[in-house]
């Protein structure tokens, strides 16, 4: 016996997402800088690294797209070879947080009730530690490295998505669908995966690409202070911290990374709110007759 | 099918909210529960899934065919959960989760229990639609719940409840949410499935119209204790206990009928 069935529904999440033009540019924005990373691979304008005391601070012209910096870099092509320990870092620190987040939440909402607390407690002990202080402590046992902003970035991160999620688990766990899954006879592992799960992800999208944004700057901020990547990496956070002392006299070659920084944080937030929009069926997408 | 629940007993937190029940479901029965809110309607019925809140224990005896089911581990529950025992819940506004298609909602049950193909679970979720007279199936399978009125949900809830073809079908106020004319749409619709598949029900409810309307035996549940129990007509004619008394009272005073004369 076979039924056809014609489709009647929604506009797909894809469709939505695409008339939503803050999340466009945050689309935009993230697939310019995966771009810029991986062209950088395998092509800058000159060597990101080479110095050259003698064509230093050169304003923006054909030969040099922004101008050179106070040792002679073509900022540019180090801004271009920086997109790739900003996309790393934003990377690399959401999947920490990401595991980070969902053990916690998970552990600290579907367990035991005394599991629970200790969980609940132990994550309110982790967030008073600032993610300064970790990177730190990782900096002082490892050196100043990407991975260690990475993973100071990512734990922190990872705790706080654990702690806003805990609690979002729990209510939706409880929810009287979950219960009504049960009472279909869904075991534990299709309950998650099906019901509970899916009814979280708005927060742990937002909050993910929040980490992504956040991490770009922490990036900034353990560079200048020398938490970060070491010297001969070139990074927006460290072209940042060291022009920075230049400001009054060219301000403009400040001006680049901190736009490159900017736009990149924007845009990864504005992604994030993009995503969860268009995937929740609530919020009133309209519908479509595709066959 | 033949339930057999023997002084079924309910505690939480050092309280008993269900104390010592008993009551025999045959094939193709109907028994209704009716009792004043927090008389342990609920819990009666969530011990039967084994679906008690954290924190809650059962005593006694519930037997499905010469087979224990209370305190079977939750890998043999979920086994009888939908497909031998099926539950429609009272509120169809939270009971369906709110990002999945009714279409998937329905299949779920099905997949679980029947395991068929995409194909074959997809028509089976359109035979079940139009089972519990959903308007234009088709499109409806494609909805999310919020697409849907409360009458239009508690009939996905039944067609869930059902999906696996359960033998027996619990069902806790499924119109109390509902307006007065879906309720009456509801019920009908119950009674209509419920013979034509040759389901057992357990109807509860804290309405002596409703009950009236679609049981003939029932249990009067006062504090967890059964209060009464007996054909809904006697209740009706003779309540013996006082909680039964005051139930019928009640009713009467809001009903348009005009009380009878002492
Ligand atoms: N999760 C819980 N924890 C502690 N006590 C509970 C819990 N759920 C219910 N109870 C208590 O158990 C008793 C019986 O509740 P139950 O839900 O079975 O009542 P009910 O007859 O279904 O009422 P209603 O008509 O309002 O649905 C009530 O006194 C209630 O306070
Ligand atoms: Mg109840």
């Amino acid at each position: 016996m076979t039924t056809t069935v014609p489709i009647v529904r929604q506009r797909g999440w894809a469709r939505t997402f695409i008339r939503n033009p803050a999340g466009v540019f945050g689309l935009v924005t993230t697939v310019a800088l995966v771009s810029c990373a991986l062209l950088s691979i395998v092509w800058t304008p000159y060597d990101p690294v080479h110095t050259d005391v003698l064509s230093k601070w050169h304003p923006p012209s054909s030969a040099h797209l922004l101008g050179t910096d106070n040792i002679g870099r073509d900022i540019f092509s180090v801004l271009l070879a920086g997109s790739r320990v900003t996309l790393q870092v934003a990377v690399g620190s959401a999947l920490v947080a990401a595991v980070v987040g969902v053990v916690f939440a998970a552990l600290g909402s579907l367990t035991a009730r005394w599991f629970r607390e200790i969980i609940a407690v132990l994550i309110d002990i982790l967030i008073a530690f600032p993610t300064l202080l970790i990177a730190m402590m990782l900096a002082s046992a490892l050196g100043g490295s990407i991975m260690v902003v990475i993973v100071a970035v990512g734990i922190s991160f990872g705790v706080n998505v654990g702690r806003v999620s805990r609690p979002e688990i729990r209510r939706v766990s409880r929810s009287e669908f979950v219960t009504a899954g049960i009472a279909a006879g869904l075991g534990p592992v299709r309950n998650l995966t099906r019901h509970t799960l899916p009814n979280v992800a708005p927060v742990f999208i937002v909050q993910l690409s929040w980490c992504m944004a956040v991490a770009v700057l922490a990036e900034t901020g353990l560079s200048y202070l020398g938490y970060g990547a070491p010297v001969s990496t070139p990074s927006w956070g460290r072209v940042l911290a060291e022009l920075q002392s230049y400001i009054g006299i060219h301000p403009l070659s400040v001006v680049w990374p901190g736009l490159a920084i900017t736009i990149t944080v924007l845009g990864f937030n504005l992604l994030g709110d993009g995503l969860r929009d268009a995937t929740d069926p609530r919020l009133g997408r309209p519908e479509v007759i595709t066959a | 099918m033949t339930l057999r629940a023997r002084d079924l007993t309910v505690n939480i937190g050092g309280r008993t909210v269900v104390d010592a029940v008993s009551f025999d479901v045959a094939d193709g029965d109907r028994l209704g529960i009716i009792g004043e809110s927090g008389s342990g309607k609920s819990m009666t019925a969530l011990a039967m899934l084994g679906l008690l809140p954290d924190g809650a224990t059962a005593t006694g005896s519930i037997r499905l065919d010469d087979r224990e089911i209370l305190g079977l581990p939750d890998r043999e529950l979920a086994r009888l959960r939908g497909s031998r025992i099926g539950m429609v819940f009272q509120e169809p506004r939270t009971s369906l989760n709110p990002i999945r298609t009714i279409g998937r909602q329905i299949m779920e049950p099905v997949r679980i229990h029947q395991r068929l193909g995409r194909a074959e679970c997809r028509s089976r979720a359109l035979e079940l639609a139009k089972l519990v007279a959903l308007n234009d199936p088709e499109t409806l399978l494609s909805r999310y719940p919020h697409q849907l009125s409360g009458g239009q949900r508690q009939r996905v809830g039944i067609a869930i409840a059902l999906a696996a073809e359960p033998q027996l079908l619990i069902a806790d106020e499924p119109t109390t949410a509902l307006d007065v004319t879906i309720q009456a749409e509801i019920l009908e619709l119950f009674d209509r499935l419920v013979d034509a598949l040759g389901t057992s029900l357990i109807f509860i409810t804290h309405d002596l119209a409703v009950l009236q309307s679609i049981v003939a035996r029932a249990l009067v549940l006062e504090r967890g204790q059964v209060a009464e129990s007996g054909s809904v007509e006697d209740l009706l004619r003779a309540p013996a206990s006082p909680i039964a008394r005051r139930i019928v009272d009640a009713a009467r005073a809001t009903s348009w009928q005009k009380p009878e004369a002492p």
